[in-house]
């Protein structure tokens, strides 16, 4: 896995991640945007910065010992164990059938043992994680449709071939695509917190660093994993302590009102737009150390909040973060 | 030990895929099949280390197959559920071969896609789940033939080389100088090949002198050069090997010339902020360890030299599209060239010409095989009866729904008769239209004719701005080439037929022509080469709709629309409402 402070530049694309992993609350995140820009590399190296998290040993949805009631036999044992895991990043491939989504029938005990069990899909092993959507404006429509019904239920209700299972399905949604290869439904977009437009650096450093340590990388992963380890050790506990500050950072009326001025200025549709931002507000400050959330930690992570929430107009083609960005320069 | 690399790209691109084609990525022909095509591929196959496996993938692979998937035959023999193994996993070590690749699915370019990125496909399918390690080149024969009919850009971004009939026909009867024993040996030297950080800053800044946006070309022609370097056996990149990496990556990304103007103007939509966004330590103003402000001159000339003549004829006068020529297509026909998709399965003991739903069909009988087997027993059935017993109750069928896409050609005419007001409300009602193709997310291409000639404003697209702000500039005026129009209208149809889309032509004219096909003026032979031309399209059997914008609604123009077989809607009663509702219903 090619670590993700290795990843040049691309601050904004990195900051969203960390944002979200901060505070799940928020929702995913969306990166869009120039081929060969890393989205994929980030998103996947996200896995190695999470820190661990408590679950049933052997629960198919890493139920928490304390918080969930799973019902699954593990959870149900009295005698039951717990251990510290990896949190999931799940990868949703192209080509995914819908079994393998919601989970089905264990075909194997069916056809061996003539019992009928249930197999879990991605959407269990996502519980507590990231579910990750590569290409995500090529998923197919019908996987779409399961994805956002979950995604807001918090909760996958699988009732087929004469089964009916319910678990606990609450995963932060993560997604990469280009725009030009298709439009992306927007109940699909609304369920991401953040959206980064991802750019090519045109600074012929940084371009030369990212092919350098690329190559690096492939030649040798494991040593240059070492040599990075220090440096994701380092943002991992970032992540940790603004976990542990989130609540006591303040949120001042004036950065709620000015956050509400710019929904409103925006044309944001709905209150999601206002959360968002305020939450990533606190989030950021939370990662800068900051007691109180700042008009910077605002204006830093409005474009990446609101962005995509705007009403679209198919006929102006100004960019959406242009259109964030015009609104800012007046209001703060 | 060899002195030199075949001068021929054809050769040469052969000889460094079959050297490193995971590294490299592969190569897209775009050629039509014959023997220049065919004689590539075999050079490629006979320096290919004799145990990589060289996999052909047909145009209409399902996914099962691509990835791997239920093997029925043998999970019924057995008893228990048994995979195949898919066409990118049997690639592995290899070279995976896409035919007509600019027809493949964007989904099937992007699984593709993912495997090349990763070195392995995950599987999510059909109750079994998997990683699995894979890495292969690519070669996509790409037969198409308009600009616009080529592989996923995506994809073709990944692709080293991009080689061009032309190059196929130079290697014709050349022999290519290396064996399969230089191959492999350099092969086992590509790891340990130096990349100077020099050689790596002239790549970066040929390539955004020439307007390369994704940093993969870099990568790409850092990993050509290596590979040259590798088959020369030398120990370190150089100058020239650099050159020949940048001219065989660069030549046909370029999206402009190296102009006069330093790199750092870069194309104008580039957002300001950028910099300020980017690490600290990337300040410009601490960079000079590089060798200067200006790409190394050898490898400039080495790209220029290369660019295709009409690719440097469309860079020079700067109409060159940006995207077309990042990465092969443009962004207007990216979307999936959907032919129908399944959504979901559903019982049916009636297979008539469904398709049966193997998995489906399965899982429905799994369940019941213990119990039919104690029936089976109890009703001492033969011994050999199958082990897995399916009964018509089990079968399911896949449902597919057919996803027909749309491309509304808009034909104007923008002549005198169509005064300046007239032609200001044609706008408008296009704008009105245009709205309503995005709802649909319909194309939306644009023909205007005036004067003596038709034009085509702009190709199928869906960047809906791009019409709007290229029909507010339209002028007005000159005589009525209708005929002219009509043909173009026609010719540009038969090219969203041939892409699988459903074309609807809404012509919006006067009727009045005067300029016949061959330019001549006069009403009589400009209405008769008018309505030839119409009952062409017709005879296409092309939807199609005519808006009469003349003051008050003349036979002229109602002959007109009947000889084309279009509905006939007057202007003055033509609300943008009630076009739609035509449009959609001759789409239906």
């Amino acid at each position: 896995m090619f670590p993700f402070s290795a990843i040049v530049a691309q601050d904004g694309m990195k900051q969203a991640l960390m944002i979200a992993a901060v505070d799940r609350s928020i929702g995913g995140v969306l990166l869009f945007g120039d081929r060969g820009t890393g989205k994929s590399t980030a998103i996947r190296a996200l896995a190695s910065l999470l820190p661990k998290m408590r679950a049933v040993t052997g629960c198919p949805f890493n139920a928490d010992p304390d918080l969930d009631h799973c019902s699954c036999d593990r959870c149900s044992d009295p005698k039951r164990k717990s251990r510290l895991v990896q949190v999931p990043v799940v990868d949703l491939p192209l080509g995914v059938t819908e079994d393998r989504v919601v989970g089905a029938l264990d075909i194997e005990r069916a056809l061996v043992q003539g019992e009928k069990s249930f197999d879990p899909g991605l959407l269990a092993r996502a519980n507590r994680g990231f579910l990750y959507i590569d290409e995500v404006n090529l998923l197919e429509d019908h996987i779409v449709d399961l994805l956002l019904d979950v995604a807001a239920s918090g909760e996958n209700l699988v009732e087929r071939e004469g089964l009916s299972v319910r678990h606990p399905a609450r995963f932060v949604l993560v997604g990469s695509g280009n725009p030009e290869e298709g439009e992306l439904r927007p109940q699909l977009i609304d369920r991401f917190g953040l959206t980064v437009e991802v750019k090519t650096s045109t600074d012929v450093k940084s371009r030369v660093e990212v092919i350098k340590r690329r190559d690096v990388y492939e030649r040798d992963p494991k040593t240059f994993g070492k040599k990075w380890s220090r440096a994701d050790g380092t943002l991992r506990r970032r992540i940790v302590k603004a976990r542990e500050r989130l609540d006591a950072v303040v949120l001042g009326d004036e950065i709620l009102l000015k956050s509400a001025e710019i929904c409103m200025a925006l044309g944001t549709d709905g209150s999601r737009g206002e959360l968002t931002l305020m939450r990533a507000a606190r989030a950021h400050a939370a990662l800068d150390g900051a007691e109180s959330v700042s008009f910077e930690h605002l204006r830093k992570v409005a474009p990446m909040a609101l962005s995509h929430r705007m009403r679209r107009n198919p006929l102006d083609d100004s960019s959406a973060s242009a259109r964030v960005e015009r609104v800012l320069e007046q209001e703060l | 030990m060899i002195s030199a690399l075949p001068q021929q790209d054809g050769l040469l691109t052969a000889l460094l895929v079959a050297v490193n084609p995971d590294g490299l990525g592969g190569a897209v022909l775009r050629a039509l099949s014959g023997p220049d095509r065919d004689a590539w591929l075999a050079e490629l196959r006979q320096l290919l280390p004799a145990e990589a496996p060289f996999v052909k993938v047909p145009i209409n692979v399902g996914f099962d197959r691509l990835l791997g998937g239920l093997d029925f035959a043998a999970t019924v023999a057995g008893g228990k559920p048994v995979f195949s193994t898919g066409l990118l996993e049997a690639a592995n070590g290899g070279v995976l071969c896409l035919a007509m690749a600019e027809r493949i699915t964007d989904s099937t370019a992007a699984i593709v896609t993912q495997a090349l990125d990763t070195g392995g496909i995950r599987i999510e399918r059909d109750g079994l789940a998997g990683k699995r390690e894979t890495s292969f080149g690519v070669v996509a024969l790409d037969e198409g033939l308009e600009p616009e009919e080529a592989l996923s850009a995506g994809l073709g971004d990944r692709l080293a080389f991009h080689v061009s009939s032309d190059a196929l026909a130079e290697m014709r009867d050349i022999d290519v100088g290396f064996t399969r024993d230089d191959v492999s040996r350099a092969q086992d030297r590509l790891m340990s090949i130096a990349l100077p950080d020099a050689v790596l800053g002239v790549l970066v800044q040929t390539a955004l002198a020439f307007g390369i946006d994704s940093v993969r070309a870099e990568l790409l022609a850092a990993e050509a050069a290596r590979t040259a370097a590798a088959l020369l056996g030398k120990t370190r990149v150089d100058e020239e090997d650099a050159a020949l990496g940048a001219r065989l990556v660069f030549s046909s990304r370029a999206t402009r010339l190296p102009a006069e103007q330093p790199p750092e103007e870069a194309p104008p939509e580039r957002p300001e902020n950028e910099r300020s966004d980017s690490d600290p330590d990337n300040d410009p103003d601490s960079e000079p360890q590089l060798s200067g402000e200006m790409p190394d001159e050898l490898v400039v000339d080495a790209v220029r030299a290369a660019i295709p003549e009409g690719l440097l004829e469309m860079l020079a006068d700067g109409s060159a599209n940006r995207q077309t020529a990042s990465g092969g297509r443009s962004p207007m026909k990216t979307k999936s060239r959907r032919r129908g998709r399944p959504i979901g399965v559903k019982a049916s003991t009636d297979l008539g010409s469904s398709r049966l739903n193997l998995l489906a069909t399965l899982k429905a009988a799994a369940p019941w095989q213990t119990l039919r087997g104690r029936e089976r027993a109890a009703a001492s059935t033969p011994a050999d009866a199958p082990r897995l017993e399916l009964r018509r109750e089990d079968l399911h069928v896949s449902r597919y729904q057919d996803n027909v896409e749309t491309s509304t050609i808009f034909v104007v005419d923008a002549s005198g008769s169509q005064a300046a007001q007239r032609l200001a409300e044609v706008k408008g009602a296009i704008e009105l239209l245009l709205n309503d193709c995005y709802v649909r997310r319909d194309q939306v291409a644009l023909i205007a004719f005036r004067g003596d000639a038709a034009e085509t404003l702009l190709p199928p697209t869906r960047a809906l701005a791009r019409v709007k702000r290229s029909l507010a500039s339209l002028p007005g005026g000159g005589a009525t080439p209708l005929a002219n129009g009509l043909d173009a209208a026609r010719e540009l149809a038969s090219s969203v037929v041939r892409q699988g889309r459903v074309p609807v032509v809404v012509l919006l004219t006067d009727g009045r022509a005067n300029v016949a096909r061959d330019g001549a003026q006069g009403a009589d032979a400009a209405t008769v080469d008018a309505l030839a031309a119409a009952r062409l399209l017709r005879a296409e059997g092309l939807k199609a709709l005519l808006v009469d914008t003349s003051r008050r609604p003349r036979p002229r123009a109602r002959e007109l629309a009947a000889a084309m077989g279009a509905h006939y809607v007057p202007l003055p009663f033509a609300d943008a409402a009630s076009i739609s509702a035509t449009v959609q219903r001759n789409v239906a």
